[in-house]
């Protein structure tokens, strides 16, 4: 027997075990995210796929569709509160678009113009990062890791090497690579690992392509991330 | 709002391509200067800004003489906006912060290429720079963003468009980015 539950009023198909975020997906339903990516196993951290399932926010990346359940998505209320996520990963980070060569194929930025998010608005913490270019083949700019998880999910469970963690507690929580020396020039990473295609930023980025699509033919430049999908999605391109 | 309405603008911490971003908007600014009156531009070339309508802001505060042009303005216009990047996140200016002061000033003023005479310079007609680069609603209250780098001339047009008909300002998905 096929189980439905109602996401912002439309009947959605659902298989035992699938979670909200799966299900709108078979169903052609965009919900935002960022540490989401169907390949691995959800981590819940971003919230910006965050609904209201039976009156309750969850993320819906890790919440189990159950039959009958009501879940809201689109709704101006969860707009602002995912705006609102979004303006405190901006602020955390040092994301300067106009200077960074992922600038209109980043889905940090597709997301937020999703929400039509027009500026972070709150305080900047401007945090002292640094650029690890050690690797001859790929460079990780640390101002804009968002600590979505995905490369450290994709190293450890899918290329088996481990290479990346998380480290640190608040503010200071940061992404590690785990070499003797911290560089990733000093680990067996390498640039077709899955780990290299899988950042929704500009944090882990392939060496010497650059500004190979101009701005303004890019991914999200002319679609909004909901027609055209995630970065992960068009790696291989 | 009787007569025309007066806007003033200015380049903070900006490199001035929002407002060429601005006369982009081509041969509208013919039918924009039937509605408006520009006071404190760098078109009009008037220093001290008076009472205004819309005040647009370029660029961040890096210096002393930013922060006290920006409240000037936010004590003189009805509505204040952030245009482009700079204004609201301090932009390509705010990637000095990574850095001390100190190693800025001397990475130009004594280690860079082909200076003679190495001193940094500290003439009292030169506004101190602040320790940070900030985005302006660190500092006044700002009512209303526009992003990009610059914002695109249509933007800045739906914008005007939308204020002075006294609709809410909406952009469409081409008319946000943020580089």
């Amino acid at each position: 027997m096929i189980r439905h539950f109602t996401l912002d009023g439309k009947k959605i198909p659902f298989r035992e075990g699938q979670t909200i975020m799966e299900a709108a997906q078979d169903a052609g339903i965009y919900i935002p995210h960022l540490c989401y990516n169907p390949e691995f196993v959800p981590h819940g951290s971003c919230r910006v796929c965050t609904v209201k399932a039976n009156g309750r926010i969850v993320a819906s990346c890790t919440t189990p569709a159950t039959e009958e359940m009501q879940v809201e998505n689109e709704t101006e209320e969860l707009q602002g509160n995912r705006r609102e996520l979004l303006q405190m990963l901006f602020v955390e980070g040092n994301h300067v678009c106009p200077g960074c060569e992922k600038s209109g194929a980043c889905q940090l930025q597709a997301v937020a113009y999703y929400t039509g998010m027009l500026a972070p608005e709150f305080t900047y913490f401007y945090p002292m990062r640094t650029v690890d270019s050690s690797h001859p083949d790929v460079a990780i700019d640390y101002n804009r890791c968002i600590l979505c998880e995905l490369c450290v999910r994709a190293s450890r469970d899918e290329d088996g090497k481990n290479i990346f963690s998380i480290d640190g507690r608040g503010i200071n929580t940061h992404l590690t690579v785990n070499s003797a020396s911290g560089k990733l020039g000093d680990t067996d990473f390498d640039v077709h690992d899955k780990a290299a295609q899988v950042c929704p930023v500009g944090a882990i980025l392939p060496k010497h392509e650059g500004y190979n699509i101009p701005i303004g033919q890019r991914l999200y430049d002319r679609k909004p991330i909901s027609v055209v999908g995630d970065v992960a999605d068009h790696q291989e391109e | 709002m009787s007569g025309k309405v007066k806007v003033a603008t200015t380049s903070l911490a900006g490199c001035f391509g929002c407002h060429m971003s601005f006369l982009d908007i081509d041969e509208r600014l013919i039918a924009l200067s039937e509605l408006v009156e520009f006071d404190r531009t760098p078109i009009t070339d008037i220093k001290e800004v008076g009472p205004c309508d819309i005040g647009l802001i370029e660029g961040g505060v890096c210096n002393a003489e930013n922060v006290e042009v920006l409240k000037e303005f936010r004590r003189n216009c009805r509505i204040l906006v952030a245009m482009g990047a700079c204004a609201i996140n301090g932009g390509i200016p705010a990637m000095r912060n990574s850095f001390d002061l100190k190693e800025c000033l001397e990475e130009s003023y004594v280690h860079g290429v082909g200076v003679e005479d190495p001193q940094i310079p500290s003439d009292t007609e030169i506004p101190l720079l602040l320790n940070k680069v900030h985005p302006i609603h660190e500092v006044v209250k700002i009512d209303y963003f526009l992003p990009g780098c610059p914002p695109p001339a249509d933007t800045i047009w739906t914008f005007f468009e939308q204020l002075l008909n006294n609709q809410p300002v909406e952009f469409t998905y081409r008319q946000i980015h943020y580089d």
